[in-house]
């Protein structure tokens, strides 16, 4: 029992992955500015903003609307991103959690952030909130049958596992999933998901600040903003670790082995960040049909290609 | 000096509001968060929502109309909260302080921290005004 806990709050659950996260974060940030020829914030950034956040600033509650929901959503969403952490980065620590089939729970947890962000949206009663809830919920709606679509490819690549340990294991017995034609599509239909996911630019136009001002996030303010920034941040690492686990042989934790594990996390941020940075933010109905024609026809091009072998 | 404090300092995210304005300043602010002068250094960034906001940035003349708007923004902000005013304008009214519909520099509305004068102040003068609301704290 103890050992679960320890599992759920610190090594690969909330502090962990949180803290990573932050780091991440300010990768993100650092790799923004740079691209921008600026200097960017200082490593520790997102911790002042989340503590900032938490110790200093005033909650304010909607006068019109339901305070329990707006107070609960983001209290859900860091609660979900953490066990999706767990079941995530237990198999790539090596640790087999012994439960057949998580590749499913873990596509159930990692809406769940989404999710609660819609209802403490539309629990805010403020019509901009609302706006933006409903394009979240759009979002979700085209982008998690690509997201179904892609790991269906993995467990028809890993011929019928749908264990991410034994995933894991696979790959590192044979070649990673990325060196064959469908493991290379699949990588570009799981980026998308991912930026999608976390809400990045081309995909952001549920929180875009310049036209509904955050949108969803709008009238959040201290301790439960905090509450989504640390949903935020576990997003932002266990995303990456999912695509490096699923497609890029996971890690392994041997000598010179750990600094492949931090270059696979941060090639995939870093391909994030660069796609965020280079693409202007797309309307709801150019996201739908991206996702529900395009993504979709790739990844059942590639799930067609896994099958036949290539 | 405390933790929370040092937070704070650390993370001042800016809420713009530009009263009647002819658009000097808010061009100068924006000049701010460019590669050349680059806020993000100090960890300001600007933000869309008022209740994530710390500094709430006032410049232009304030009239009639907008006195209502500035009230309720600065209502609905999470306190603790910063306010400066930026430009002539904003300090004392600059040449519109005796026009029919001027409702007072932003200090006679709400409680001011830091003034930058100027028509426009640089960006530099902005930044030296930042740096020392930043020691007030």
């Amino acid at each position: 029992m103890a050992v679960y806990l320890f599992y759920l709050i610190v090594f690969p659950g909330l502090l962990f992955s949180a803290v990573t996260g932050a780091f991440l974060s300010w990768f993100d940030r650092k790799i923004t500015a740079r691209v921008q020829f600026r200097k960017g914030p200082p490593l520790l950034q997102p911790f002042y903003d989340f503590f900032k956040l938490l110790l200093v600033k005033e909650t304010i509650l909607p006068k019109k609307g339901s305070p329990m929901m707006f107070l609960l959503a983001p209290v859900l969403a860091v609660a979900g991103a953490a066990l999706a952490s767990v079941f995530i980065l237990l198999p790539l620590f090596n640790i087999s959690s012994g439960f057949k089939g998580d590749l499913i729970v873990i596509f159930y947890l990692l809406t769940i952030p989404s999710f609660s962000y819609i209802i403490g949206s539309l629990a805010s009663g403020n019509p901009l909130a609302a706006v933006g809830g409903s394009r979240e919920m759009k979002l979700i709606m085209s982008y998690e049958s690509t997201f179904l679509l892609f790991l269906a490819g993995i467990i028809v690549k890993a011929s019928g596992n749908f264990n991410l340990y034994s995933v894991i294991s696979i790959q590192q017995n044979t070649t990673p999933f990325i060196g064959s034609v469908s493991g290379i599509l699949l990588f570009i239909v799981g980026i998308f998901c991912i930026q999608a996911k976390l809400g990045l630019v081309p995909f952001d136009m549920a929180e875009a600040e310049t036209e509904i001002t955050e949108g969803t996030f709008i009238e959040y303010s201290g301790p439960p903003y905090a509450m989504i920034k640390l949903a935020k941040y576990i997003m932002l690492f266990i995303l990456p670790s999912f695509l490096a686990a699923l497609l890029l042989n996971g890690f392994t934790l041997k000598g010179i082995n750990i600094l492949w594990a931090v270059l696979k996390i941060a090639g995939v941020v870093l391909l994030l960040t660069l796609i965020r940075n280079t693409n202007p933010r797309l309307k709801i109905k150019q996201a739908v049909s991206f996702f529900m024609i395009w993504m979709n026809l790739l990844a059942v091009i590639a799930i067609v290609l896994a099958y036949l072998g290539y | 000096m405390s933790f929370k404090n040092f937070c704070f300092k650390k993370s001042l995210w800016v809420f713009h509001f530009g009263g009647a304005s002819c658009n000097n300043c808010d061009i100068e602010i924006l000049d701010c968060l460019t590669p050349r002068y680059d806020l993000e250094r100090f960890g300001i960034l600007l933000v869309g929502s008022i209740r994530h906001a710390d500094v709430l940035l006032v410049n232009g003349s304030i009239n009639m109309r907008d006195r209502d708007r500035l009230l309720e923004i600065y209502e609905q902000a999470p306190k603790p909260i910063l306010v400066v005013a930026i430009g002539a304008c904003g300090c004392t009214g600059g040449i519109f302080a005796e026009g029919n519909t001027f409702a007072g520099p932003v200090d006679k509305i709400i409680p001011v921290n830091a003034y930058i004068p100027g028509c426009p102040p640089k960006p530099e003068a902005i930044i030296a005004g930042i740096v020392k609301l930043v020691k007030s704290v």
